[in-house]
């Protein structure tokens, strides 16, 4: 939260919902953006900072703790760790099977890492809304969005990563023939070639753009909630009462809102790269 | 005053615009998840020994249905007291 002494709850949201961004201000030089127009300024090559630390710490606390247990590996009794992470690894397979019909040793990894990644990542959620800012405001950092899933660069760049996968083996699979055919053939033969052609594209392309902004409207829409309850907390005794409760209801929800957000995007994409890898005779 | 008067009109129009936008996704939401629900209870009563595999497809698409109403919340959320 910023220091100034007339805080509107207008200013509070905004500040909530503004990442740090690192970039090329025309005039100022490279910097970090003061608010969210100068971060506009900015343009495409403009880093927002916290959405990336906060990703790759997540992920990165994910490769190391499935590493360390996956090393420490036992056949005997083992421990909490270790039956955790199996009945991860088996859920995760359990879905790839049941889902995946072809032949791909990527899938299931791939799949195992986003489930467990954009997991991480939502319930970045679940702790209070001003508790990181604070943190980082003691350090002397002006923005702090907690979620990277908040954030449509992230959710864009995972759904753009599966884009291009469905992409690659499309035409590996199929062929470059076979995938436009399968692009131009359907549905009505090849006599309607330009109407099956912006049906299909638009398929194609409606994958990604709604495989990103589900993720990205669910967590938006759970943290714009979580800042409005917050913003209750300045409003005396009972409100303030009511707020606690109103938190802690919106939280126990939420837990399902974030797995089934992060199991949604993981099933989805086992679906795209099952599509990609069928042939079409 | 001709300022003032445009300026709460200006904030009436957009108050009614995120109220239609939080009001049309809670329908169309709820029609939706009310026919997958539905829909499942059958499929339970009728062959109860699928009840998780038809759980689990049920979460899914339940997912998948939510999608639109809540990114229309949260829009509308952002209009009416951020924007």
């Amino acid at each position: 939260m910023s220091s100034s002494a007339t805080l509107t709850s207008q200013a509070y949201i905004q500040h909530h919902l503004t990442n740090l961004t690192f970039g090329y201000l025309p005039g100022h030089g490279w910097g970090f953006a003061h608010d969210a127009e100068q971060a506009a300024q900015m343009g495409l090559w403009a880093i927002n900072v916290d959405t990336m630390a906060v990703a790759l710490i997540l992920g990165g606390l994910f490769a190391w703790f499935f590493k360390r247990v996956a090393d420490r590996v036992s056949a005997g009794v083992p421990g909490g760790a270790q039956n955790f992470v199996e009945w991860v690894v088996e859920f995760v397979d359990e879905n790839v099977r049941g889902s995946f019909s072809g032949k791909n040793p990527l899938v299931a990894p791939l799949a195992l890492t986003i489930f467990c990644w954009v997991l991480l990542m939502n319930l970045m959620d679940l702790l209070p809304v001003d508790l990181l800012p604070w943190l980082a405001g003691m350090v002397g950092v002006s923005h702090l969005k907690a979620v990277p899933t908040t954030d449509p660069n992230a959710t864009f760049g995972m759904a753009l990563v599966v884009f291009g996968l469905v992409l690659y083996y499309s035409f590996k699979i199929k062929g470059v023939g076979g995938f436009l055919g399968e692009l131009t053939l359907q549905p009505f033969g090849k006599w309607g070639m330009p109407a099956n052609l912006v049906l299909e594209g638009i398929s194609l392309i409606s994958k990604p753009v709604s495989l990103a902004l589900r993720l990205f409207g669910n967590m938006y829409a759970g943290e714009m909630i979580f800042i409005l309850i917050a913003i209750m907390y300045g409003g005396g005794i009972i409100l303030g009462a009511t707020a606690g409760v109103l938190q802690f209801v919106w939280a126990v929800f939420h837990i399902l809102i974030i797995t089934l957000q992060a199991f949604i995007f993981m099933v989805l994409t086992i679906v795209y790269l099952d599509m990609a890898h069928q042939e079409h005779h | 005053m001709e300022l003032e008067a445009a300026q709460a009109f200006a904030m009436a129009i957009k108050f009614i615009g995120a109220g239609l936008m939080l009001g049309l996704g809670a329908v169309g939401a709820g029609v939706g998840i009310g026919v997958l629900g539905g829909r499942f209870l059958e499929g339970a009563a009728r062959q109860p020994e699928l009840i998780p595999m038809l759980r689990t497809q049920f979460f899914i698409v339940m997912g998948l249905v939510d999608a639109l109403p809540v990114i229309a919340i949260a829009m509308g959320l952002y209009l009416m007291f951020a924007a």
